[in-house]
């Protein structure tokens, strides 16, 4: 392996990024000031409702989203090299040989008119120097190790003749392809049905197991999240407005749009709750957020303070990363949240 | 969130206002904001409008400033230029060239006709048939795409083959051919009566043959639509079959229509100025630009003027209308959905 | 795939059929496309106007003359009722300096609108992309023979830079065949180049939207190889589609306007001489040879898009 393997620190580190998007009704700011950091071998969590930055978060990471019409700052380092400022070149460089991505949508994430085998090769042979054949041996390999049956034969097959679970399969063999060290998956198993979404989430833990890959999985599933990340970070509206460690999450969320998240979640262990909640009303427009606390307009238990943004800090007084960005006292919010005796927004107060 | 859960939400009205214009904005207004903020679209519509105009003005120059008509020679004539006796068409055949004179200010043909006068008056020759076979091409394609894209089965299958057909004519060939054809004695089918130098002529043939170019493109997006909701929901409803396609289809593909009406009339235009000038299209007394082009080619070398300046006139009716359509689509769909081709 | 050409190649037959039925019925429907009375002549009278009429068959039931017809022009018979000439050979004589015209242009187009509509899609909304887009426009805007007119004044008469139109053929001279060649390819093609490279621009802006391209860029290919791979590729199923239709039309007669400004003598021109003076065997041969034309390239478009985007092949193997 490179010879990074003995640096320290956060493989991973964004700071303060934003990205806007310049539009015809105005500057959309999709991500507004997020800040993580990814551990090597770790699992990090990225979980919030559909349209709340996730995904432009993910891409602008891997330089994905720059464009004459989008406006990002903050930094991302990767092994303490800055990719927002980097090149298109050095950025290149680090794109699927460091840093990997697979998508939501497996059925079009793969170009139709060019063989699975062709589209794995051709992103070996844009990093390394290595002939067609080698190339091609390699995928028959990568698409071995994800579980393709027959892989010598379904390599020349093109996309449409692969099932949706088998793109979402040839997707990450694409992405394990240059051995990177952090795979960030953007909903990989939204598009697939319930069982080939276990198998996927399995691939990609033990991928993450056995090769030591860092991984990055965005969802809007906190029972995806559950499963295989170590740490979560909740989102809402371009910002962050929870994280922790996955227990921490689970068992002492903090922001009760975290609570609302896990109130619609349907748990095994409990018995199922006879009408499951939603989070009542929509998310804000990113054109023109609200003041204050986002979450404010949807929420039950806003007072007069959460006119003023709340920071994203520790406000639990321990020494852990759990951090939120909710004005309400540590003890009012263990009252506020339980509902039923299980976690949830609960309803407005009357 | 397990997406399965979330309760649906069926709007039964099955309107398809309701589909688009939730934020309350309606989607033409969006589109209005678009094209106004397009200066250059803008610019060529009206650009169109002032040729449109130009040409309606035809008779009051012709009264007032030119003081002939459009169709009648002079060629033994003379005017006065800077105190001088000018003949309009010099013995030698050459006629007057363009200058700063009232009368003839283009200039004059080889009958000693009023260039600019034609000018107008063939305009409206021009601007007419590609209107008017814009409107035929528009109505024949909109109701085979409806019928087609609606039954489905084998009304689809005949209507498909039948414009398969349409479009394998060598459309310039069977233009010619039949603009030639009926010039020399017009049409006579049973009631219909047609005049071999009728417009109509012209105005069916240029019609007829775009049908198919319209109507493929019109009915994919009929079939498309046939798989929405709210068309199952208006069947359920048990609305008729004609009310769900002029009520529920035609409505969603008007923006379709709109761009592609724009641009056909300037199709139409450009093709009736190549069968008028092979002699196929506008017959006289009736001039057109295209005509005229067909005339001043004959003396091309001793006087341009007479084919420059009608092409130049097409070329900008034409650009007009295809840069304002251009907007058109860009504004009525950002994601310019819309294809010229199927 | 066999299948799929062979059901292709019976529809092939099928529309020809139909075409060449309905322009058989047409010059018959109507009155003033009288031959006989024609080529008697203006002061014939009734007798000899008979006799005319029962020398071409034209006293048969209609069937009947169909069939003679389609005979002749199968088996290279066929004269014109207005000069003699076989009509077959007028055609062959006329293939190799229309199809001259036709393959050149049809390279100019295809080489420019490629290049104009790639460039234009890669700087969209940039000075360049306007430039190429006004340009795009007035060539779709310019009426094809009134170009050729223009052309021919300025820089065959004015300038005197190239011939005022005549062919030569290639086997004669390749140089001078080029020479005169290159103003009407160049008119033929600006058409087409306009049409073309916004078609190609925006099929482009819309493939750049694609997931696939993302998936491309977060590869780690440089943007030259996302762009000409993947968006070009596949931007390029719709324009070469279209491209084989456009091609068999415009050899299929298309090309008349051009032929006649240049005096080119191919098809279209032998075919705008039969329509001058409404010779009905000639306008059926080459009304069908144009037919034949625009289907044939039509079904190799669909065999060729078959190959080009391998989803089609699936679903029509399966037919
Ligand atoms: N290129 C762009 N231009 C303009 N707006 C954009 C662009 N990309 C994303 N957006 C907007 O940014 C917001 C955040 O989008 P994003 O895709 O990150 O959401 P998400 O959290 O991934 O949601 P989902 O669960 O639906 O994938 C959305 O409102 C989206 O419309
Ligand atoms: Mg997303």
């Amino acid at each position: 392996m490179s010879p990074r393997a003995t640096a320290s620190g956060p493989l991973l580190s964004v700071k303060d990024l934003e990205v806007g998007f310049a539009t015809e009704d105005g500057l959309l700011k999709a991500v507004d000031g997020v800040s993580f950091e990814l551990a090597r071998g770790e699992v990090l969590g990225i979980v919030g409702e559909s349209g709340c930055g996730k995904s432009v978060t993910a891409q602008t990471v891997m330089g994905l989203t720059r464009s004459s019409n989008a406006r990002i700052s903050g930094s991302v380092e990767f092994n303490g090299a800055d990719l927002i400022e980097a090149s298109d070149d050095d950025l290149r460089k680090v794109r699927g040989e460091s840093i990997a991505m697979i998508f939501q949508d497996p059925m079009t994430s793969l170009n139709p008119v060019y063989k699975v085998g062709k589209q794995i090769a051709e992103q070996i042979l844009a990093h390394r120097d290595v002939s067609d054949k080698e190339a091609r041996d390699r995928a028959i390999e990568l698409l071995r190790d994800v579980g393709i049956p027959h892989p010598e034969r379904r390599i020349d097959d093109y996309p449409y003749e692969y099932s949706g679970g088998m793109r979402q399969r040839a997707m990450v063999a694409m992405a394990l392809s240059l051995e990177p060290e952090v795979l960030i998956a953007d909903e990989p198993t939204t598009a697939l049905d319930v069982t080939i979404q276990a198998q996927i989430l399995t691939l990609i833990e033990q991928l993450n197991r056995d090769r030591d890959l860092a991984v990055v999985l965005i969802t809007h599933d906190l029972g995806v999240v559950a499963e295989v990340a170590d740490r979560v970070q909740v989102m809402y509206a371009g910002q962050v407005v929870e994280r922790g460690t996955l227990d921490e999450i689970f068992y002492d969320p903090q922001h009760p749009y975290t609570w609302g998240l896990l109130g619609s979640l349907t748990r095994l262990d409990r018995p199922r709750p006879k009408r499951l909640p939603q989070i009542a009303g929509q998310p804000p427009s990113l054109l023109s957020p609200p003041g204050g606390c986002r979450f404010r307009p949807r929420c039950p238990h806003a007072f007069e303070q959460c006119a003023e943004l709340p920071s994203l800090e520790g406000r639990l007084g321990k020494r852990s990363e759990h951090a939120d960005r909710c004005w309400l006292q540590p003890k009012e919010k263990e009252s506020r949240r339980s509902v039923d005796g299980r976690i949830g927004l609960g309803a407005p107060a009357a | 969130m397990p997406g399965g859960e979330v309760p649906l939400h069926l709007d039964l009205s099955g309107s398809a206002v309701g589909l688009e214009g939730v934020e309350g904005r309606s989607p033409w207004y969006l589109a209005y904001l678009r094209l106004r903020r397009n200066k250059v679209a803008l610019a060529f519509g009206g650009l169109f409008i002032a040729i449109v105009l130009f040409c309606l003005a035809g008779p009051l120059w012709a009264t007032h400033v030119a003081g002939t008509d459009p169709n009648t020679n002079h060629i033994t004539d003379t005017i006065e230029i800077g105190g001088e006796e000018t003949d309009v068409v010099a013995p030698n055949g050459t006629p007057l060239g363009p200058g700063l004179h009232a009368k003839y200010l283009l200039g004059a043909d080889q009958n000693g006709r009023d260039v600019m006068v034609r000018l107008m008056y063939g305009g409206r020759t021009s601007i007419y048939i590609g209107v008017v076979a814009a409107l035929v091409t528009t109505f024949f394609a909109v109701l085979v795409a409806l019928l087609a894209g609606f039954y489905r089965g084998w009304t689809d299958s005949a209507l498909s083959r039948f414009m398969d057909v349409i479009w394998a004519f060598p459309v310039l060939l069977l233009g010619i051919a039949l603009g030639t054809a009926l010039a020399v004695g017009g049409l006579k089918l049973g009631p219909i009566v047609i005049a071999g130098d009728s417009l109509w002529i012209p105005i069916l043939i240029i019609g007829f043959v775009y049908v198919p170019y319209m109507a493929r493109p019109l009915r994919g997006e009929i079939l498309a639509l046939r798989e929405k909701e709210f068309i199952e929901a208006a069947t359920a409803q048990g609305k008729g079959s004609w009310r769900i396609m002029f009520t529920e289809l035609m409505p969603n593909i008007t923006s379709t229509i709109i761009v592609f009406f724009t641009l056909n009339i300037a199709n139409n235009m450009l093709l009736e100025s190549a069968l008028s000038f092979l002699g196929a299209g506008v017959q006289p007394p009736n001039a057109s630009w295209g005509t005229m082009i067909a005339d001043g080619y004959q003396t091309i070398y001793t006087a341009p003027h007479l084919t420059i300046v009608p092409g130049l006139m097409i070329v900008l009716t034409v650009l007009s209308l295809n840069v304002f359509g251009d907007g058109l689509r860009d504004a009525l769909d950002p994601r310019a959905k819309i294809r010229l081709e199927s | 795939m066999g299948r799929f050409i062979a059901k292709r190649l019976v529809g092939m037959v099928g529309v020809l059929f139909a075409i060449s039925v309905i322009v058989f019925l047409i010059f018959n429907v109507i009155p003033n496309s009288d031959p006989a009375a024609r080529i008697a002549g203006k002061n014939a009278d009734a007798e000899l106007i008979a006799r005319v009429n029962d020398d071409l068959g034209l006293n048969d039931p209609l069937p009947v003359q169909y069939v003679t017809l389609m005979k002749e022009i199968f088996t290279g018979q066929l004269t014109s009722y207005s000069s003699d000439l076989n009509v077959d050979e007028q055609i062959r004589e006329g293939i190799p300096a229309t199809m001259s015209l036709c393959i050149g242009a049809a390279i100019i187009w295809m080489a420019f609108a490629i290049v104009f509509g790639y460039l234009s899609a890669v700087r969209a909304g940039g000075k360049l992309d306007t430039m190429l887009t006004v340009l795009a426009l007035i060539g779709i805007s310019l009426p094809v023979f009134w170009l050729a007119a223009i052309l021919l004044y300025y820089l065959s008469f004015r300038v005197q830079l190239f011939p005022t139109g005549g062919y030569v053929p290639l086997t004669e001279d390749p140089a001078q065949w080029a020479y005169h060649l290159l103003l009407p390819w160049i008119t033929l093609a600006v058409l087409f180049i306009g049409f073309y490279s916004r078609l190609l621009r925006s099929s482009m802006l819309d493939v750049m939207n694609e997931d696939y391209v993302r998936t491309a860029r977060a590869k780690g290919l440089s943007e030259r190889q996302v762009r000409t791979r993947h968006v070009l590729r596949n931007s390029l199923i719709p324009i070469v589609t279209l491209f084989g239709l456009d091609f068999g039309a415009v050899v299929g007669g298309g090309a008349i306007l051009t032929e006649t400004v240049f005096n080119i003598n191919g098809v279209g021109l032998y075919a705008g001489e039969a329509i001058g003076s409404l010779d009905l065997p000639p306008l059926m041969a080459v009304t069908m040879f144009g037919a034949f034309f625009i289907v044939l390239f039509n079904t190799i478009v669909d065999i060729l898009y078959a190959y080009l985007d391998p989803r089609i092949r699936l679903g029509s193997s399966a037919v």
